[in-house]
């Protein structure tokens, strides 16, 4: 399967500090994957270092084979909803989709009005009174009548009430199912994601922790419960990602290749959010977060 | 559209696992016949906003299970039902359960207690069963 | 990018059309009420100087008298200066910043149209735009004018000298050079918002170098666009117009400069050597007698030296003047242009 999205060592420094560092990624076609991380992790940057808003500093990154916006024909590949889905207040919902008829080749017009209708939008409303959901539906629009192969999307359900949420993951995934298109999203909450991704990458300080299908991600990922156990005598195998121990017990979220048979452990499995959050509570380094030790009331 | 789904997002249960489950019992209570067609994967994801992946697996495990057939181009189909003649039997069968049901609440009995005593006896049922 | 530049720009548009309606009707109303009175005060059928000198000036004597054309003659100068500004704050500094304030930039380079293209297009069509309105708003008022400048280059006396077409304030109030200043101001709000990035500190950049510009343009470089013309004559006692002594026995003297239609530079009563004339005052004039003190200098072989650019200039300094400032704004363009397709913000 071909790559949407490949970098090698891509990294974006302003000033003095790297909002993006050493990130080597290759998203393969096909997928709705999930950008997770906490605010100022780098998800915005890296999306923009996509679009080609911005220009890498360190690597390189390539878009369907291509360099970000270095022309009509790879523009015209990926479409992009920006954080807080900006659109052109002064323009009305049926000039927004003049402008992308006039600017896209692609532009599919009979797509763009068959969504704004069942959407119930007003076509001759201007863009600035339309309320947050609307004004992300229109974005939204925007980006996917242009037919693209690949639509990023930055955050755009943040500042959206629970409806309106649904609403557009709703109409996003029926996009995919209809189009060939993968999807990027990125969140700083897991729950949004978790419905509608599967694939997942997870970053942190600027720095991708985790990547890969869910399925898979899921399944080798496990919450193990047991006596207290020094981490240095574990298997070789495992990968701790998050610990935390009392004077009695150990519990440990782990990476594994292969399944956990050991009597000594109870084995649980660990949902997306537990996941995601192990991951996010590790050290810049890598390093597996440890818990403070609980000490036993005496 | 004959049927529609709906996702418990808090059950702990796969979303795939729950279309199956539900497919499985629109058949089971006859709302489903042979014939009929199975929502299609766009309708699905727009009304549940998941991924179309998770409805396609459903879809497929059904296919696997002899239950559905896809026809490309035009949908999902059912093919073979599980109600298998025994929906008449559920009329009389439901109210002995009633029954039974109020007789165990006048022996003393709470929610609890009556589903850990059915489950208790089915799965000894079955294992005579099985033996 | 076309439509969308249309589409973005269509109230401004429309705001300067009605404008230019405005003054177009304006300067119709006035320009004929001048040319009428201009065809009665006999200067159209005047031959030679003297005759016409004074007509000229009783003509433009009589115009001044009249508020109301006074003013409006002020307006006229005084909005061809500000609307090149106004261009440059409200066309020109906006047309990015406002987009990367909204955030709609990030909309925008999203489309299947290069970054490149978007500014090239957005510079092309609000900068010809620009320039048209300037030059329209510079046609009206040159030719509802044309009555007052043609007779200012044929009067006689330093007053209605200062009027002439090619003097300092006059000259970029005329002709082409609107033209030029408009497409230079607004290159320079475009250059200002792509630097600043925000929408209010680039419209004050923009004023604050626009007037620098206009200010100190005509003291500085306009007068070397083409070298002046240099006259020395010989000083005539009967021309003097001022007269300062100091205590020391220096002494400066100011002779009048008949020049119509041109714009001088300096002027300079020198002495024999060629240096400028200090003193020190000859004997006679310690006396209170001026004729006396006059014909005393008089016999000291001092010459009056002027540069000046004459009138005949006019069009080849406008040339030069819209040239180089069409020049200057293309520069600013093509910084523009480059600064987006490499630096990315």
């Amino acid at each position: 399967m071909t790559a949407v999205l490949e970098s090698s060592g891509l990294g974006k420094r302003y000033r003095r500090r790297w909002a993006l560092a050493d990130c080597t990624l290759t998203i393969p076609a096909g997928h709705v994957v999930g950008l997770v991380g906490p605010n100022g992790a780098g998800k915005t940057t890296l999306l923009h270092l996509a679009t080609g808003l911005l220009a890498p500093t360190a690597g390189t990154i390539e878009v369907l084979g291509g360099e970000p916006a270095s022309s009509a024909a790879q523009l015209a590949k990926v479409g992009f909803v920006a954080q807080d889905t900006p659109t052109y207040a002064g323009l009305s919902v049926a000039d927004h989709l003049r402008l992308g008829a006039h600017l896209n080749p692609g532009w599919d017009h009979g797509l763009a009005r068959r969504r704004i209708e069942r959407l119930g939008l007003d076509p001759g409303q201007r863009a600035g009174k339309l309320s947050g959901g609307q004004r992300a539906q229109l974005a939204l629009t925007l980006a996917i009548a242009k037919r693209p192969e690949l639509l990023l999307l930055d955050e755009p359900i943040a500042s959206l009430d629970p409806l309106a949420r649904r609403d557009f993951l709703g109409i996003l995934m029926e996009t995919t199912a209809e189009q060939e298109v993968s999807v990027v999203m990125s969140s700083h909450l897991v729950a949004d994601l978790e419905r509608i991704c599967d694939y997942l990458i997870v970053l942190v300080d600027s720095r991708v922790r985790l990547a890969g299908q869910v399925d898979e991600l899921l399944a080798t990922h496990h919450r193990l419960t047991g006596p207290r156990r020094d981490p240095g005598t574990l298997p070789a195998g495992w990968q701790v990602v998050e610990e935390s121990h009392t004077d009695r017990q150990s519990t440990l979220l782990i990476r594994a290749g292969t399944p956990v048979h050991d009597p000594g452990w109870a084995v649980d499995p660990v949902g997306l959010e537990d996941l995601v959050l192990g991951y996010m509570s590790q050290a810049a380094s890598g390093a597996p977060a440890r818990r403070p030790e609980m000490e036993a009331q005496r | 559209m004959v049927i529609e789904f709906h996702l418990d997002a808090g059950s702990g249960v796969a979303p795939y696992l729950q279309v199956i489950q539900q497919v499985r019992q629109a058949l089971r209570l006859g709302l489903l016949d042979v014939g009929d067609q199975l929502p299609t994967v766009k309708d699905v994801v727009a009304r549940l906003a998941i991924n179309p992946n998770t409805v396609l697996k459903a879809y497929r495990e059904l296919e696997y299970e002899g239950l559905a057939a896809a026809r490309p181009g035009v949908g999902t189909f059912v093919t073979r039902t599980l109600s298998d003649g025994s929906l008449a039997a559920h009329g009389p069968l439901r109210r002995d359960l009633q029954r039974w049901i109020a007789r165990a609440r006048r022996a003393g009995l709470d929610e609890e207690s009556i589903e850990a005593l059915y489950r208790d006896t089915v799965r000894a049922a079955t294992r005579e069963e099985v033996i | 990018m076309i439509w969308l530049t249309w589409r973005q720009f269509r109230t401004p548009a429309w705001v300067a059309a009605t404008a230019l309606a405005a003054a177009a009707i304006l300067l119709a109303v006035t320009g004929l009420h001048l040319a009428h009175l201009y065809d009665t005060s006999g200067i159209g059928t005047c031959h030679g100087h003297g005759d016409c000198g004074q007509l000229a000036s009783n003509f433009l004597t009589q115009v001044a008298a009249s508020n109301l054309y006074h003013t409006i003659y002020l307006l006229g100068i005084a909005g061809l200066y500000v609307a090149p500004a106004i261009i440059g704050i409200f066309w020109g500094a906006p047309l990015v910043t406002r987009e990367i304030e909204n955030g709609t930039l990030r909309l925008a380079w999203n489309q299947s149209v290069t970054r490149t293209r978007w500014i090239a297009v957005k510079l092309s069509l609000v900068g010809l735009l620009a320039m048209a309105t300037g030059g329209l708003l510079s046609l009206m008022v040159t030719w509802s004018d044309s009555p007052i400048d043609r007779a200012a280059a044929m009067a006689t006396g330093p007053g209605p000298a200062l009027l002439s077409r090619i003097t300092p304030v006059l000259f970029g109030a005329r002709g082409i050079a609107p033209i030029g200043y408009a497409a230079f101001a607004f290159a320079l709000g475009v250059t200002a918002g792509v630097l600043i990035r925000r929408t209010v500190p680039a419209m004050a950049a923009t004023l604050a170098v626009f007037i620098t510009v206009q200010i100190a343009w005509p003291m500085l470089v306009r007068p070397h666009l083409i070298a002046p013309v240099r006259s020395i004559t010989a000083f005539d006692a009967g021309s003097i117009i001022g007269l300062s002594m100091q205590n020391g026995g220096q002494m400066t003297v100011l002779t009048a400069v008949s020049k119509p239609g041109a714009w001088v530079l300096t002027n300079q009563v020198v002495d024999a050597a060629g240096h400028p004339f200090t003193g020190p005052a000859p004997q006679a004039c310690t006396t209170n007698s001026f004729p006396v003190c006059a014909d005393a200098l008089a016999r000291l072989h001092l010459r009056q030296v002027v540069t000046y650019e004459p009138a005949s200039r006019y069009w080849p300094l406008q040339g030069y003047e819209t040239g180089i400032f069409v020049a200057l704004a293309l520069v600013l363009a093509a910084f523009c242009y480059w600064r987006i397709r490499r630096r990315l913000s």
